[in-house]
């Protein structure tokens, strides 16, 4: 059964990974189509952050041309939780790294689609007085 | 509903520089919140947010809850309850009627906030309502990794619900409004997920009863109610 991998803000269906236990599996290959890392002499690298493999612990992060994409995800501080009978993956975000971006007071960015399917990133309105206001249909 | 409310002030101010964003935070997608954006129609961006991003970057535990953010794209006050009071507790549970004095001070709430944010598009930073960085501060509520976690349950049962494992899905929902009790945001779309109408039944008025002398819309101290 394909894996279902979820951010915050993506949803990835993973073909060829394997979950066990709390470990998911990605082949190596499709490491950066699928979630955005991919493995460097550095270590585990998405865009300009790059994050060592702990030395002497490899064999929790490669096997057999896979790397586990839970065990980088806890490492780095992101919660990691599964439903085992669908194999549907959550990865979100870390605490540390997200109250340090909002007690800077710089209003964190986002993206997100109006009715029509146009996507709107709060950026864009850099230079108005922004009000940001939730509502619902509940 | 407050979309046709915002889209009075834009018309109002958008001159002046203001841009209300409204998020809806609905996992059904569009197609819930469609009929209400297109009966107010409004002008500003008026986006969906499917897997409640904002609330989970901005810490917004119920809607309608604002943050507002000046040009330099510096928030200037933290989420508080846009406009709005908990006069609504009063509600006749049937047909939804609200006695004049509550309607009143419900009227009283709105009008004290839209007022200050006039204000603020007036004087900028030198509004009195433009908060002083560390008042901001203070009012913030600090990202821990219990807020963390409930949002990544949340993620994972909204998921399924919507994937039609209605039952996982919604063990997954409990978790998150456990770890995250203060949210009405988890409660409700919980409830809206397992069925439409539910977010506002008998379980949501028992809720809200629950809370005793609690809020259910926190005070905003510095915008109090005026008389209407």
């Amino acid at each position: 059964m394909p894996a279902t991998l979820l951010t915050t803000t993506t949803t990835t269906t993973l073909d060829h990974a394997r979950s066990d236990g709390e470990n998911l599996w990605v082949p190596l290959a499709e490491l950066k189509s699928a979630i955005g890392w991919e493995l460097k002499p550095e270590g585990a690298c998405r865009g300009d952050q790059c994050v060592p493999i702990p030395p002497g612990r490899e064999r929790e992060y490669f096997s057999e041309g896979r790397f586990n994409v839970a065990a980088l995800a806890r490492y780095i501080g992101q919660p990691v939780v599964h439903d085992a009978e669908s194999e549907t993956w959550a990865i979100g975000e870390a605490a540390g790294a997200r109250n340090s971006a909002l007690r800077s007071l710089e209003a964190p960015d986002f993206t997100l689609p109006d009715l029509t399917g146009r996507m709107h990133s709060l950026s864009d309105y850099r230079g108005r007085k922004v009000f940001l206001a939730s509502w619902a249909s509940w | 509903m407050d979309l046709p409310v915002w889209q009075g002030l834009f018309e109002e101010l958008g001159s002046k520089g203001f841009t209300p964003i409204a998020v809806a935070f609905d996992s059904r997608g569009a197609e819930a919140a469609r009929p209400w954006i297109e009966a107010a129609k409004p002008t500003y961006p008026s986006l969906i947010d499917e897997h409640h991003v904002v609330a989970e970057l901005y810490g917004m535990v119920n809607v309608p809850i604002a943050v507002w953010i000046n040009e330099d794209g510096r928030i200037v006050r933290p989420p508080e309850p846009a406009g709005t009071s908990d006069a609504f507790r009063e509600m006749n549970r049937t047909d939804f009627s609200l006695a004049p004095e509550a309607r009143n001070r419900l009227a009283g709430a709105r009008r004290a906030y839209l007022d200050a944010l006039r204000d603020w598009v007036a004087n900028g930073e030198k509004s009195r309502f433009a908060l002083p960085e560390v008042e901001v501060l203070r009012r913030l509520e600090p990202y821990t990794d219990t807020l963390a976690l409930a949002h990544t349950y949340f993620r994972l049962g909204e998921h399924l619900c919507r994937a039609g494992r209605m039952e996982a899905g919604q063990r997954y929902l409990d978790e998150a409004k456990r770890l995250r009790p203060e949210s009405w945001a988890f409660k409700r779309q919980a409830w809206n997920l397992e069925h439409e109408q539910k977010a506002g039944g008998p379980e949501f008025w028992a809720a809200v009863d629950a809370l005793g002398a609690g809020k259910y819309y926190a005070e905003v101290p510095d915008i109090p109610p005026v008389s209407v």
